[in-house]
């Protein structure tokens, strides 16, 4: 599948923001985090800009933009309107706790917080289902994927919660987090990896299901319908990201693994030298959190790709 | 509403006949004709007289080798959209703009609604569905609706265009819900088939499988030898004459 920028970047910045958001409504009541307001507010902000910039860069990928509010009418069946409403709606509970911060009333603030990072955690929920209903794609059409997203969105919204939590001289709790998750990402990354590389299950489609012609024996294509492109081909039939997988995997492997020893140095130094690396640490995890999406498209195949190579 | 109507007791859709398709592409190229002014027009065409060109088309014919040996064939594939029974390609559209009709079964976009996501050509396993780049919205076969309810047309043209122009005849259309139909008989006697029924998409349109190649003659005739009149040398005439005694 083509790796559109926009889409990159819309999953990797609006998962770190909803990642952020979510923590912070659960792990501020628990007052794991520096307890003032305007620790909070400088998340609450971070959070919401780095959401809106990502939905911002979604609707880039639309062919017409100027239309996408019709998105929030069929989320009864399709998980790309859930998203939207999921998104607009986890606005308000974060819009209600930046004001309960802004005019100082705490209980209102806490049970805001709690509901945005509900709404956070529906929202990546229902970006990864997006993927992971498509059938006609093997390497999403998986149980892992939903939860995949929700994980990555937890460690890089970690990641910034602990650089929050460095600059404020509080970074241990998110930077364990972190740690943890960072842990968890890698584990299930590689088993996803494996899981997409073991050969096909013999009901998965072929060229012979997908023509019917497998009764008269192994088929294979002759003539192309068209000697040149289309669009199809542009989105579906993406090759690149198959020729340099394994160097990739290993950049987003690397990636994930650097940033634990960086958390636990952040954690140890602490000051001055702890906020610089724990900020190297989230770049590094953000920066392997893009090659991963990469990934996840470039690697990623159509069964309309049976019909053109006979391969999927 | 992109939920799926209740079944529809109408089922429309076409029969491909792989036995006899020749991949002459006359069916995309009238396809290509009819809807670049039909329902879903403009069918776009970028860079249509330089190298590069591309555009939206809602039939592809493809060629295939299958089998080995003897029993080895070409066939030939027109691929467009199957009108499926339960088409993911509806259900996961976000703005409602993509929809099964209820009376029909024909799956159709409202190009006036549709926001050009992507996300039906994803969900769609045959490749039915192209976005047109230049409206930024989502193009696909419409079974001709434009043709097939026309009164304005003379009542045997009120076919889809691919069926109309197909000149062997490889392509039928007809009600694939009404076991009596032509359409569905031909299915029944023929042994047609879906594709990709693994997916569980429940495809209207049905294929045809190309007929096994007829077995050779065990008794073939014996050649006919040459007579006597077909050797025109006179000195072989006499050879052919001596040694046939």
């Amino acid at each position: 599948m083509n790796p559109a920028p926009s889409i990159i970047l819309f999953t990797t910045a609006s998962g770190a923001g909803y990642g952020l958001l979510f923590w912070l409504g659960v792990l501020r009541p628990l007052r794991l985090l520096p307890a003032s307001p305007s620790f909070a507010l400088v998340a609450l902000v971070l959070s919401l800009l780095l959401i809106t910039i990502g939905l911002a860069s979604s609707l880039l990928h639309l062919g017409r933009p100027e239309r996408a509010w019709r998105a929030l009418s069929q989320w009864r069946s399709s998980w790309l309107s859930r998203e939207g409403v999921a998104a607009i709606a986890t606005y308000i509970p974060a819009v209600i706790f930046g004001l309960a911060l802004l005019t100082d009333r705490p209980g209102l603030a806490t049970v805001a917080s709690m509901a945005a990072a509900i709404g956070a955690a529906i929202t990546v929920w229902c970006t990864g289902m997006i993927y992971a209903s498509l059938k006609p794609i093997r390497q999403w059409h998986l149980p892992s994927v939903a939860p995949g997203y929700l994980l990555h969105a937890g460690f890089t919204g970690a990641m910034l919660l602990a650089v929050l939590g460095a600059l404020a001289g509080r970074p241990v709790v998110p930077a364990m987090l972190s740690v943890l998750l960072a842990i968890g990402a890698l584990s299930a990354k590689r088993a996803y990896w494996q899981m997409i590389d073991a050969p096909r299950p013999a009901t998965a489609p072929t060229i012979e299901s997908a023509t019917g012609l497998g009764a008269i024996g192994r088929t294979r294509p002759l003539d192309p319908p068209h000697t040149e492109q289309n669009w199809l081909l542009r989105e579906m039939a993406f090759r690149l990201g198959r020729k340099h997988r394994d160097r990739l995997r290993s950049l987003v492997m690397a990636g994930f693994v650097a940033t634990i020893p960086l958390a636990i140095l952040a954690m140890l130094a602490g000051g001055p030298i702890g906020a610089v690396v724990m900020v190297l640490a989230a770049l590094v995890a953000l920066a392997a959190m893009l090659a991963e999406r990469w990934l996840m498209f470039a690697e990623a195949t159509h069964t309309v790709t049976l019909y053109y190579n006979g391969e999927s | 509403m992109t939920e799926l109507p209740p079944a529809s007791a109408k089922k429309l859709g076409l029969v491909i006949d792989l036995d006899t398709c020749v991949g002459c592409q006359a069916c995309a190229t009238n396809c290509k004709q009819w809807n670049a002014g039909g329902h879903l027009a403009p069918l776009p065409d970028m860079k249509p007289y330089s190298a590069g060109a591309e555009g939206v088309w809602f039939n592809r014919v493809h060629s295939y080798e299958a089998g080995e040996g003897a029993e080895g064939r070409t066939v030939h594939f027109p691929r467009s959209c199957l009108h499926c029974e339960t088409p993911a390609c509806v259900t996961v559209c976000p703005t409602g703009a993509s929809y099964k009709r209820a009376e029909d079964g024909i799956v159709l976009v409202n190009t006036d609604t549709c926001i050009g996501c992507g996300l039906c050509a994803w969900a769609c396993p045959y490749g039915a569905r192209e976005l047109d780049e230049d409206e930024g919205v989502m193009k696909k076969c419409t079974l001709c609706v434009d043709r097939i309810y026309n009164e304005t047309i003379p009542e045997a043209q009120r076919q889809p265009a691919c069926v109309i122009t197909c000149p062997v005849g490889a392509r039928h259309f007809g009600d694939l819900g009404d076991p009596e139909s032509a359409v569905s008989q031909l299915v029944a006697s023929r042994g047609g088939f879906d594709l990709m029924p693994e997916m569980g998409y429940a495809p209207t349109n049905k294929y045809l499988p190309p007929r096994r190649p007829m077995a050779p003659n065990p008794n073939p005739p014996a050649e006919a030898e040459p007579t006597t009149l077909d050797i025109k040398h006179p000195l072989m005439r006499w050879l052919d004459r001596a040694l046939s005694r």
